[in-house]
């Protein structure tokens, strides 16, 4: 078969990567040599565009027992335990099919856990759809939530927090990142480097079909209106299947018998087995027709292209294949020797004995293209917004308006979706600042949030970058957590437009210098560009999961008011940022000026000390302020507990609509009982903390010195009421 | 006391209820469901879960499956039978508990705490609660509207066999309260001669302060003595 520059253009390539093959292979490729190309040096499985950029990422520390390059990223948690964990996106599958995409996200990102030995412990997801009014919103929404509920609870782990937002720059490109967290003993970590000459290649788990091929392929591409012909390449999950193969992987690995195990995500079979092989200089010869098949007569091109799911390919010490194979057989699961490791470093096909296909094993994984993209800096807004040009509204009113719209009502009508609390550990169910998670048989707990925010990182890349890991960080502080380490999911536009390349550059700029502050490593991520429609890019939204530790399970917190009569501080400056906050997005549809700066020095003496007094137990409730200002965040407070506060008048002179809905970061609001008062003062002062001392808590209603006072059961329902609308 | 939880593939709840029970000091044991013998047991519990991926219908192949028939024997020879979520929906495919459960009438898993009303107390299950007692447990469910036929929940209702109603905080059973749709609130029914339990809500999540309440260590402390 002639390959003809069509054929060349449906496989994603460009025109210079072709001749590159060429030259790698020393002659022309066949159809299935295409398709490999094709599936390794697309953006999503080569990150060819972002690879340079990602070097600059901190991901060293004494926490970090394994960094970025692995299936997922591994912490050290103290007593031989690690924590195994990793974020990934299925923004495109999702748009197109939206329950399967949604679900089979979380399929894919738990195996990624799973096979490093892991057993999963919580699911995260950070979804962001359109506007509410877009057409399509409503039945995304309901597909993303259901699917991502179908696969959790099926399997059997809790999905334990995560993020819903609104904004119309997602209308033609949602996003679905999903996030999975695996616990593990420190010495019982496997890793996907092949060692040996010889040793049994093993597919396990389900059958290959054909669905998902040139999955990757079309999430390294825009979307246009066509898009909807692209169904076929969205994979059909089934996460009954997936918990046999976790249950029977985790079995297997009791013992000793595993030299390298990899899922079979992105690219299937092709990135799986290269990749394996290429971490070991080593090469593969596959049988082909060994392959299991769901589907009848699959050619060589359709087996190593698919994308069906709940797949694995492991590599075997000599003599093991009969012990493991019981073990899947066992679990109803096909186990097939379907091929061996050599020295040759190529990739090698056969069919029926018949060589379909051999390519270098260095050129599909170590010469993928690899550029460095034209980027711009972002032009930043120089315009300071003038309040006195906007027309005043009542605050009270302007909170209703904020703690009834879209994007900051209770979204407990999703997360009642998900099992929270399968496998009996969750100690922190969603809508705290983070989710908790005990280690299981152990006394102590992991803290997780994840945490975006676009419309910080559109107005100021740099900015939004930093501040996004300073709240992530700040979570978990506010549950009693030492946070350890991060995993990011960087969702933007195309990166062949210099703008949005800037965007990320920048962004990731923010990112590093944040966690080299912070001491809060990246250990894993994935890059997703492409998300737009016929040239329009998304809003930059680079999602940052965090994990923190709870050394003693019982010192964590959460942000429910516990008391009456207790004292309300707040920690941190407030300057009454108002440009690109929730106040003048909500209240009056102006988004500009620039975000909040992050003050990392002040970030990281506030956080400390925070999470010192939270040790000591000295705090009963504590919130971080973010999106919506003080305001907002005392009203989360007080919403679904029994009491509310008495909070006073800034008490010096202060705009009051820039001190309540100032969106100033490094900020928490603590609860503290009478009794601890001077200990805390006391241990702020002397720490240098700037604090002050806003007022009390008290039952029944949220009231502002003069200004408002509400019942803050009425605040619940304002908070509740949207979807029930929707 | 021994028991034996049932593993089915698919089953996702039977560590927590393995937890629970070693924690009330049961002598426990995991039986995988392509054994045909069961060990000697005082009670069994058919854990939640998805057996079989709930192909075909929430537990009607786990109904069916090898295992199930030994259980049928010990339940009827007088065994306890505790199952919960998918293995209440397991017991009604068996037959042992009659009626079924039907998708959530708002078509959607439903995970949150809920409020039971213990309905009657003179149970092996039930011993330790007080009469009305309301308890607060979770619930995780697709399936957990119960139905039964009329002249079934007569019976039901004359025999005393209803173990739980979803009920408000104040103890009020209402449709306000309903989380599923479920006949008369119905959350737990026992057979006629009160050795089978089955029930939506999860007693094996409620063990344990740290992590919700202690709301579910009555129903095990209950079956100890």
């Amino acid at each position: 078969m002639e390959i003809t520059k069509k054929i060349i253009e449906k496989h994603g390539l460009k025109i210079e990567e072709y001749k590159n093959i060429k030259k790698l292979l020393n002659r022309d490729p066949n159809l299935l040599e295409i398709g490999i190309f094709s599936a390794m040096w697309n953006e999503h499985c080569s990150y060819k565009s972002s690879k340079i950029h990602l070097k600059k990422l901190p991901t060293k520390g004494k926490q970090v027992i394994q960094g970025p390059g692995e299936n997922a990223g591994v912490i050290d948690i103290g007593d031989n335990d690690a924590i195994i964990f990793k974020i990934e996106s299925h923004n495109h599958p999702s748009y197109i099919e939206p329950y399967q995409g949604a679900a089979t996200g979380v399929g894919g990102i738990l195996r990624d856990v799973f096979t490093m030995g892991a057993r999963p412990i919580a699911l995260l997801n950070s979804i962001h759809f359109g506007s509410p009014s877009h057409h399509k919103t409503k039945s995304l929404l309901n597909g993303v939530v259901s699917g991502i509920g179908g696969y959790g609870n099926c399997i059997g782990i809790p999905t334990v927090a995560g993020e819903t937002k609104f904004n119309e720059t997602y209308n033609e490109n949602i996003l679905v990142n999903a996030m999975a967290v695996g616990h593990a003993k420190k010495d019982k970590i496997f890793y996907s480097k092949a060692k040996g000459v010889n040793k049994s290649v093993v597919y396990v788990g389900s059958k290959t079909g054909r669905d998902g091929i040139h999955g990757a392929s079309m999430a390294s591409a825009e979307f246009n209106e066509n898009s909807e012909e692209k169904k076929p390449t969205v994979q059909v999950g089934d996460p009954f299947t997936e918990k046999l193969l976790l249950e029977a992987c985790l079995e297997l690995m009791k013992d000793d018998s595993i030299i390298a195990i990899q899922d079979m995500g992105a690219a299937g079979l092709t990135s799986s087995s290269v990749e394996m092989v290429s971490k070991g200089a080593l090469g593969i010869e596959l049988d082909l027709e060994k392959v299991p098949c769901r589907e009848e007569n699959m050619t060589p091109y359709e087996m190593m292209l698919s994308e069906s799911q709940e797949r694995m390919l492991i590599i075997l010490e000599d003599g093991k294949e009969e012990y493991a194979r019981k073990i899947f057989e066992k679990w109803d699961l096909d186990f097939v020797v379907i091929g061996k490791t050599t020295n040759s470093k190529n990739l090698t096909l056969k069919f029926n004995n018949k060589i379909e296909g051999q390519i270098p094993i260095d050129a599909l994984a170590n010469k993928a293209p690899l550029y460095d993209r034209k980027w711009v800096r972002k032009k930043i807004s120089k315009k300071k917004l003038d309040l006195r040009k906007i027309k005043k509204i009542n605050i009270e009113d302007a909170l209703i308006k904020i703690l009834s719209s879209p994007n900051h009502s209770n979204k407990n009508w999703i997360t009642e979706q998900f099992d929270q609390m399968v496998m009996g550990d969750t100690s922190q169910r969603s809508g705290s600042d983070a989710a908790i998670i005990r280690i299981h048989n152990k006394d102590k707990s992991i803290a997780v949030s994840v945490d975006s925010s676009a419309d910080y990182c559109k107005s100021h890349p740099f900015t939004g970058g930093k501040q996004i890991v300073c709240e992530n960080w700040r979570n978990l502080i506010a549950v009693g957590a030492k946070p350890l380490a991060i995993t990011n999911c960087l969702n933007f536009g195309n990166p062949e437009n210099q703008e949005i390349m800037g965007e990320f550059v920048e962004c990731l700029e923010g990112i590093k210098e944040a966690c080299e502050f912070l001491d809060y490593p990246v250990v894993s991520g994935n890059v997703s560009f492409y998300n737009g429609t016929n040239k329009k890019n998304i809003f930059p939204t680079p999602v940052i999961g965090g994990v923190g530790l709870i050394s003693k399970s019982k010192k964590k917190i959460n942000h429910k008011l516990k008391n009456e009569n207790s004292y309300i501080i707040l920690v941190g400056k407030t300057f009454g940022h108002l440009d690109q906050s929730c106040y003048l997005k909500e209240n009056f549809s102006i988004i500009e000026g620039n975000p909040p700066d992050t003050n990392l020095q002040n970030e990281k003496n506030n956080g400390e000390l925070v999470f010192k007094l939270i040790k000591l137990g000295l705090i009963r409730s504590a919130h971080d302020v973010s999106n919506g200002g003080l305001i907002v965040a005392l009203s989360e407070m007080a919403m679904g507990s029994e009491y509310g506060l008495k909070i006073d008048k800034p008490k010096k002179l202060q705009n009051l609509i820039e001190y309540f809905f100032g969106e100033d970061q490094g900020r928490y609001i603590l609860e503290i009982n009478k009794d601890d008062l001077n200990k805390v003062e006391k241990l702020l002062k002397a720490s240098n903390i700037y604090y002050e001392m806003i007022g009390f808590t008290q039952r029944k209603y949220f009231e502002i010195d003069g200004i408002m006072k509400t019942d803050i059961n009425d605040l619940f329902k304002i908070n509740n009421q949207w979807y029930n609308k929707y | 006391m021994k028991s034996s939880v049932i593993v089915f593939p698919g089953s996702n709840c039977d560590r927590d209820i393995a937890v629970a029970l070693e924690k009330m000091q049961f002598k426990n044991q995991m039986i995988w469901h392509k054994e045909t013998t069961l060990p000697k047991s005082d009670l069994i519990v058919i854990p939640g879960g998805f057996s079989y991926g709930d192909y075909l219908r929430s537990g009607a192949i786990a109904g069916k499956s090898s295992i199930i028939e030994e259980v049928i024997k010990a339940a009827n020879s007088g065994c306890l039978v505790l199952g919960i979520c998918n293995g209440f929906q397991i017991l009604t495919e068996t037959g042992l508990l009659n009626g079924t459960l039907l998708r959530n009438k708002n078509l959607k898993f439903i995970n949150k705490d809920i409020n039971l009303k213990v309905m009657n107390i003179n149970s092996k299950f039930t011993a330790k609660y007080k009469a009305n007692q309301i308890l607060k447990i979770n619930i995780a469910h697709n399936e957990g509207n119960y139905f039964t036929d009329r002249k079934h929940l007569d019976e039901l209702n004359k025999e005393n066999l209803i173990a739980f109603k979803y009920c408000d905080e104040k103890g009020i059973i209402a449709n306000k309260s309903n989380p599923n749709g479920s006949l008369e609130n119905i959350a737990g029914i026992f057979n006629s001669k009160k050795n089978i339990l089955g029930m939506m809500p999860h007693p094996e999540r409620m063990i344990d302060n740290l992590i919700s309440n202690t709301d579910g260590v009555n129903l095990f402390s209950s079956l100890i003595n």
